[in-house]
């Protein structure tokens, strides 16, 4: 029973999400029935819609795979838009300093520099947790802060497209060199490499936590500290590296955002969702529905993916604002959160045959 | 820089800068109630991001103030039920349902503003209220007493909250709860109730603290806030849960900010250092959370559900 009561209480929560989701529709006049074939016919009704929908997860999986190792941990990474852009603006940085590098070289060397920026912009959360008990969800939001503004600045001053400081000035970066570029899988379509790097990236997190000696260490720590420090772990060094790696993966996210995207430049408007399209945020709604699990992230965040691009279609057939998806994610975290008590009642009704 | 130091820019500076402050205390004095008892609430911003359309929606409408205040006021009661039932009845993790507060508000706000204004219409902002006398006296008048009605009410709610909080029985009892429910418990202080209370009163301030911010700029767009909410829930943490030491925080990120955009429109600064200079609250913030951490401690169950058994 309470394994059934673990899988129906997150679908529940889900059902609840549309449920109210419907009835926003329904206020607006619309048939919610025209609005979910409107939202699966914008994510899956063409090959070109479903590339899109599958571009649309990737930073959600790589964001949320991250946060599955921290949260595992027992650290909770509010910082994912930060990392991703400190992923993206030292992955930027790296191909525009090197463009003549060829492509096998460039390549590997920005997902690499991606990595580093975010797990860097991370690393300082978990550094300030671990050595001077600074509580990590206050400096998370408050480095978010400083990555948009760092961002700002970069592309308004020395990453500035050279063409803008006569120009416009429009904050953003020249056009990054095609060997850079994420390698497009289906010809025709946005469909990129990223999105295989990013269900690597969620099984290779899933082999670390359980099935190697680091993700068993990172899950005592998370699970129960005094314990682990009492078998002798290092407390301390395994929160820096769970904010660490979940920084990275998020860094990974700037990466794809940057070097899978049409325009292939860095462009600010000045916060941060303009940019990441609040994947930071979105990557813990899909961590969260998937359980904390970095293998079921992979199918929540292609269903996070295809209501954010549905919604557009919605917006377009049944002039319904495809801010209804953010604040359906919103519901979704509020319901998933609150359910681990209500399974625990059904545990207790039904009995705790495990 | 000359252009700077003339005493109507300082003053002008000054001015501007309390009225910056005056949505970040709001919320954060609320948040401080909130906190004591135990209770973080991350979902500020959202819960401000509502209360700042249904505030400026009120005034488009109505182009009455009143009317616009009490329903921000009224939105973040509401938004305190919804999170009353989340953590007081469900229990839930409170640094991540916040982020689902925070998403439903940034969501739901844009789509009721998409839905029913559309482009950014402006509406009267909130009238200055001039303190008699006071207002008169050369330089001081312009800076301290010439404000909107709201800017006052969130100083004088620096004081009353500090009062409510060490003279009143629910103050006293938010703190007990705060620190050690299951004491106060067994006192026959209901932990549920007060808690309640605390969120209640925090969610209504952050409501307060959204309409009092779109009523002063007169206008609402997607995202108005831009993070503001988080940075008022880092102010409690920056205040040590002293609502005066919260008012510090509160005035010094208005004064930065003021003194930035001052500079940025004067050609003082380059919009590149202004930029810059954006991010100094952010990082004193952390610094101050590095000294206090080790010095202050904040509410013992800050953070943590309570179940009898």
């Amino acid at each position: 029973m309470s394994r059934l009561a673990g899988a129906f209480v997150p679908l529940g929560a889900a059902l609840l999400a549309f449920v109210f989701g419907a009835v926003m529709i329904l206020a607006l006049g619309e048939n919610p029935i025209d609005g979910l074939l409107a939202i699966i016919d914008g994510a899956f009704g063409s090959g070109e819609r479903i590339a899109a929908t599958a571009v649309r997860a990737t930073p959600l999986l790589l964001v949320g795979a991250g946060i599955t190792i921290a949260f595992r941990a027992s650290v909770i990474n509010i910082g994912g838009e930060g990392q991703i852009i400190a992923g993206a603006l030292l992955s930027t940085a790296v191909a525009l300093w090197l463009p003549d590098l060829p492509k096998i070289v460039l390549l590997p060397l920005v997902i690499l520099a991606g990595l580093v920026g975010g797990g860097f912009w991370g690393a300082i959360p978990g550094a300030l947790k671990a050595y001077a008990s600074v509580n990590e969800i206050l400096s998370t939001i408050m480095l978010n802060i400083v990555a948009v503004q760092l961002m700002n600045y970069l592309l308004r001053g020395p990453m500035i497209d050279p063409i803008e400081v006569e120009g416009t000035r429009i904050p953003q970066t020249e056009r990054l060199t095609d060997n850079a570029a994420l390698p497009t899988l289906i010809e025709g379509t946005r469909l990129h490499f990223g999105v295989i790097l990013a269900i690597i990236a969620a099984v290779v997190v899933w082999v670390i936590l359980w099935r190697t000696p680091t993700g068993f260490r990172l899950r005592a720590v998370g699970h129960n500290p005094d314990a682990a420090r009492a078998a002798g772990m290092n407390v301390e060094r395994n929160i820096v590296k769970a904010l660490t790696m979940s920084g990275a993966l998020s860094g990974l996210a700037g990466v794809v955002l940057v070097f899978g995207s049409e325009s292939l430049r860095l462009v600010t408007d000045g916060g941060s969702a303009g940019f990441t399209g609040s994947a930071g945020f979105n990557g813990i709604v899909a961590a969260l529905f998937g359980g904390l699990h970095p293998l079921w992230t992979i199918p929540s965040s292609f269903l996070f993916g295809s209501l954010l691009t549905g919604a557009t279609e919605l917006q377009r057939d049944l002039q319904i604002p495809n801010a209804l998806a953010i604040a359906l994610n919103g519901l979704i975290v509020l319901f998933v959160v609150s359910s681990d008590r209500a399974r625990g009642w059904i545990k207790d009704r039904f009995g705790a045959a495990t | 820089m000359s252009d700077f130091f003339t005493l109507t820019v300082l003053v002008g500076t000054l001015a501007s800068g309390i009225r910056t402050a005056m949505p970040y205390l709001l919320a954060a004095l609320g948040e401080t109630v909130g906190q004591r008892s135990g209770v973080l609430n991350l979902g500020v911003d959202g819960v401000m991001l509502l209360g700042a359309f249904g505030g400026y929606y009120t005034v488009l409408q109505t182009e009455n103030h009143w009317l616009g205040v009490l329903v921000g006021l009224a939105i973040g009661l509401g938004m305190g039920l919804v999170y009353a039932l989340v953590t007081i009845v469900f229990h839930a993790e409170q640094g991540i349902s916040g982020i689902g507060i925070f998403l439903f508000g940034l969501g739901f706000s844009d789509l009721l503003f998409q839905e029913l204004v559309g482009t950014p219409r402006p509406i009267k902002p909130l009238p200055k209220v001039e303190i008699p006398l006071l207002a008169d006296i050369p330089h001081l008048g312009p800076a301290f007493f010439q404000h909107n009605l709201l800017t006052y009410v969130a100083f004088a709610l620096v004081p009353l909250t500090t009062w409510m909080l060490m003279k009143t029985t629910f103050g006293m009892n938010v703190r007990a709860v705060g620190e050690n429910p299951q004491a106060a418990d067994s006192l026959g202080v209901s932990v549920a109730q007060t808690r309640m209370g605390a969120i209640l009163f925090g969610n209504t301030m952050a409501g307060l603290a959204g309409a009092g911010l779109s009523l002063q700029l007169a206008i609402f767009q997607h995202n108005l806030t831009n993070g503001l909410g988080f940075i008022a829930v880092a102010l409690v943490y920056f205040g040590a849960w002293r609502p005066r030491w919260v008012l510090a925080g509160a005035l010094l990120y208005g004064m930065v900010t003021a003194t930035r955009l001052r500079w940025q429109s004067l050609d003082i600064i380059p919009r590149g250092a202004s930029d810059v200079a954006a991010m100094a609250p952010a990082i004193i913030t952390i610094l101050a959370l590095v000294l206090l951490a080790s010095r202050v401690r904040g509410p013992a169950a800050l953070t943590k559900p309570f179940s009898r058994h």
